[in-house]
């Protein structure tokens, strides 16, 4: 199955090399074509996707789309814009970056947030850290490499504070030709800056296809970003994601992931806290219903002593869907005074929906700070029934308490936009919201 | 207005209700008091609905309907108020949408019209000053991180704010200081009217010594094993349940 898939995509390489941007990126592409032929798909009996089958993806024969926007798509962006944060849009259709579809606003001086085929010659060296700052763990990140043809780089000059929140929108609108997209993005945050970023993956209803992101994030000393992943593809799509984290002294990030969409989805985010002072605060959600299959994989690295994380991730699993969260801590030897914290919570609405929760800590120095913990359960009975007596019928207390649940990692958003348009968003995915409206004023 | 015929109730393989009699008529306010395990936790939650207990026999009636064929839910709306003996947290449940929704739960169903945010505010204020609520708790998630007084001085508030006909008080001075004791007491005894009945749930008299109760009934091992007025729970504190459980065995 994996050689089989492997040959499909050396002949699309063949097909499309001469077409691919970045002629300069020769060898990184080599070696990840190297890698792809060396190891092949991962399979189950790699520990790492021990409870994620990627052949579903892997047996579909995906191609790189050739045709950008459309007029059908402007409303459909749309409906993904964040109108009252003013952002920085940028968008892309089935892989192509769209200028018209984008929303340009003024940034302050130095700064650059376009898509990576309008940088300058001169600007291509920006990209370099991207490609350098971790090995080809997989065969995904091994292929986007392989079809890098566009993607998004913010670069923030030292000492610079970016108060316009950037969006990054990657759809797919084409819903016949099993199109693939292999999105890079490269943040990097100089000195004492902060700036917020959001990417949102999406895809037309019904559409069958393949994102493959890669973002690499770089916090320099001092640095602060605001990241949010929103994941919303179609309930047909194929999603792969994998974010980098790397962050010097004093560094902090606060990350956001939301994972609603996908047939398929793996979200993989590795944090590594390279200097002192660095903080990550890592949240997640995932939802999943009918046949869908999510999984959310995190690596946080402490690398050095007084370095912080904390990571909650909470799941809701419906119908016959199933999700994995796999939360792996390393508090290395010197990282002496290091906090970590990781607390992931599911809650099952359904007898037949399952969930693989494993936190793995390891731990080699031995003045910390940690903590962690699992929990797989149903509808708090006491709650429901408190709710009950309070003349709330059984399906809207039901529907309250879950909506409650998915709320707890997402009210601290401190966009109010963004996180109003996540709360419903949930909403919308969860069973007899309508019931609680009143609620999500 | 509440009528209990033989009632028996257990849980798991124990029984806890044994043969219970007892009639609460509009007006009235009725003291069940017991030691500890007597089962007067149990029939607070039967009357509120709780499914964890399985009826064996008997009956409750209420405002003539058979009580069992109604969901908590409907008994709420009927008027039956449940104050908790240990009032859950519910994070991400906001206090004040809940309460709004319940009474216009409550309202619909007695086909008045849904008060709106203005209206619903005014009775809010109203009320909060009868429990002298901390305006800040209105805001947080139900119960969360309230401290065990602030627990139970919100269930009072609800009740209040949602004028049942039949309020049932699970061990509401449990865990009170003295001061937090009287403004519940205040709180109840304001609601007392000609149409509402009132059941306290109790372990200690000291409720009483502000709330006067028209009936006292001793619970003990399930079954009602005393009736008398307020002077019963007087004596009771003198002599302690032995007493009474002592002359109850020798009837």
């Amino acid at each position: 199955m994996s050689e089989a898939a492997v040959s499909h995509y050396l002949a699309e390489y063949d097909r499309f090399r001469d077409t691919l941007a970045f002629p300069g990126l020769a060898q990184p592409r080599a070696t990840a074509l190297a890698y792809l032929k060396a190891h092949g798909f991962p399979s189950r009996r790699t520990e790492q996707w021990k409870y994620t089958d990627v052949s579903p993806i892997t047996r579909r024969k995906f191609t790189l789309g050739k045709s950008g926007p459309d007029t059908g798509d402007e409303t459909y962006v749309d409906s993904l814009r964040f109108p009252q944060l003013g952002c920085h849009e940028l968008v892309f259709i089935n892989g192509i970056f769209s200028a018209g579809l984008s929303r340009y606003k003024p940034l302050p001086n130095g700064v650059t947030a376009g898509s990576l085929q309008s940088l300058g010659t001169g600007d291509a060296v920006l990209l370099e850290p991207g490609f350098t700052n971790g090995e080809i763990k997989n065969a995904f990140i091994a292929l986007n490499t392989v079809f890098l043809n566009d993607g998004v780089l913010v670069h923030v000059p030292d000492n610079t504070e970016v108060a316009t929140p950037i969006h990054i929108i990657y759809v797919t609108s084409e819903a016949g030709d099993a199109l693939m997209s292999h999105p890079r993005n490269l943040i990097v945050l100089g000195r004492n800056t902060s700036a917020s970023v959001i990417e949102s993956f999406a895809g037309i209803p019904d559409a069958e296809y393949f994102t493959n992101n890669h973002t690499s994030i770089l916090g320099r000393t001092g640095s602060r970003l605001d990241y949010y992943r929103v994941q919303q593809e179609s309930q047909r799509a194929y999603h792969i994601g994998n974010t980098w984290i790397r962050q010097d002294a004093d560094s902090r990030i606060d990350c956001h992931t939301l994972s609603l969409g996908g047939k398929l989805a793996r979200c993989d985010i590795e944090v590594e806290l390279d200097e002192p002072g660095a903080e990550v605060n890592l949240n997640g959600l995932y939802l999943t219903n009918n046949r869908q299959h999510i999984d959310n994989h995190t690596l946080i690295e402490h690398k050095q002593p007084h370095t912080v994380s904390n990571e909650h991730f909470r799941g809701i699993m419906n119908g016959h869907s199933r999700a994995v969260f796999n939360g792996k801590v390393i508090v290395h030897e010197q990282a002496q005074k290091t906090e970590a914290h990781q607390s992931n919570a599911n809650l099952l609405l359904s007898g037949d929906a399952e969930v693989d929760t494993k936190p793995e800590l390891e731990i080699y120095a031995d003045d910390v700070k940690c903590s962690h913990g699992a929990t797989v359960g149903r509808l708090d009975e006491n709650m429901l029934f408190y709710l009950r007596s309070r003349a709330l019928d059984r399906d809207t207390a039901r529907s309250l308490l879950t909506y409650a649940f998915a709320d707890e990692v997402i009210r601290d958003i401190r966009f109010p936009e963004i996180r109003e348009r996540l709360e419903h968003s949930i909403a919308g995915e969860l069973p007899d919201s309508d019931l609680i409206e009143e609620f999500m004023q | 207005m509440l009528t209990i015929r033989d009632l028996n109730v257990r849980i798991g393989n124990t029984q806890i209700l044994k043969d219970l009699d007892l009639t609460v008529n509009a007006g009235e306010v009725h003291a069940i008091m017991g030691p500890n395990g007597s089962g007067k936790s149990t029939l607070a939650n039967v009357l509120a609905g709780r499914d964890d207990y399985e009826v064996m026999s008997g009956t409750i009636e209420y405002e003539g309907r058979n009580l069992f064929d109604l969901a908590p839910e409907e008994r709420a709306r009927e008027g039956i108020f449940l104050a908790f003996q240990y009032p859950v947290e519910i994070p991400g449940v906001n206090n004040i949408y809940l309460l709004k929704a319940a009474l216009n739960g409550i309202r619909v169903h007695h086909g008045k019209g849904e008060l709106d945010a203005v209206e619903f505010l005014q009775v809010v204020r109203e009320r909060m000053r009868l429990v002298k609520m901390d305006e800040s708790l209105l805001n947080r998630s139900v119960n969360e991180g309230f401290s065990g007084g602030e627990k139970k001085r919100n269930e009072i508030f609800q009740m209040a704010v949602l004028e049942p006909r039949l309020a049932i008080l699970d061990e509401t001075d449990s865990g009170l200081d003295i001061d937090a004791l009287k403004i519940v007491a205040e709180g109840v005894n304001s609601l007392r009217n000609e149409s509402r009945a009132i059941v306290l749930v109790t372990h200690y008299q000291r409720l009483l010594n502000y709330i006067t109760p028209d009936y006292v009934h001793v619970l003990s091992d399930g079954r009602i094993i005393r009736s008398g007025s307020r002077e019963l729970a007087i004596e009771l504190e003198e002599k302690g349940y032995d007493w009474v459980r002592q002359e109850a065995k020798a009837a």
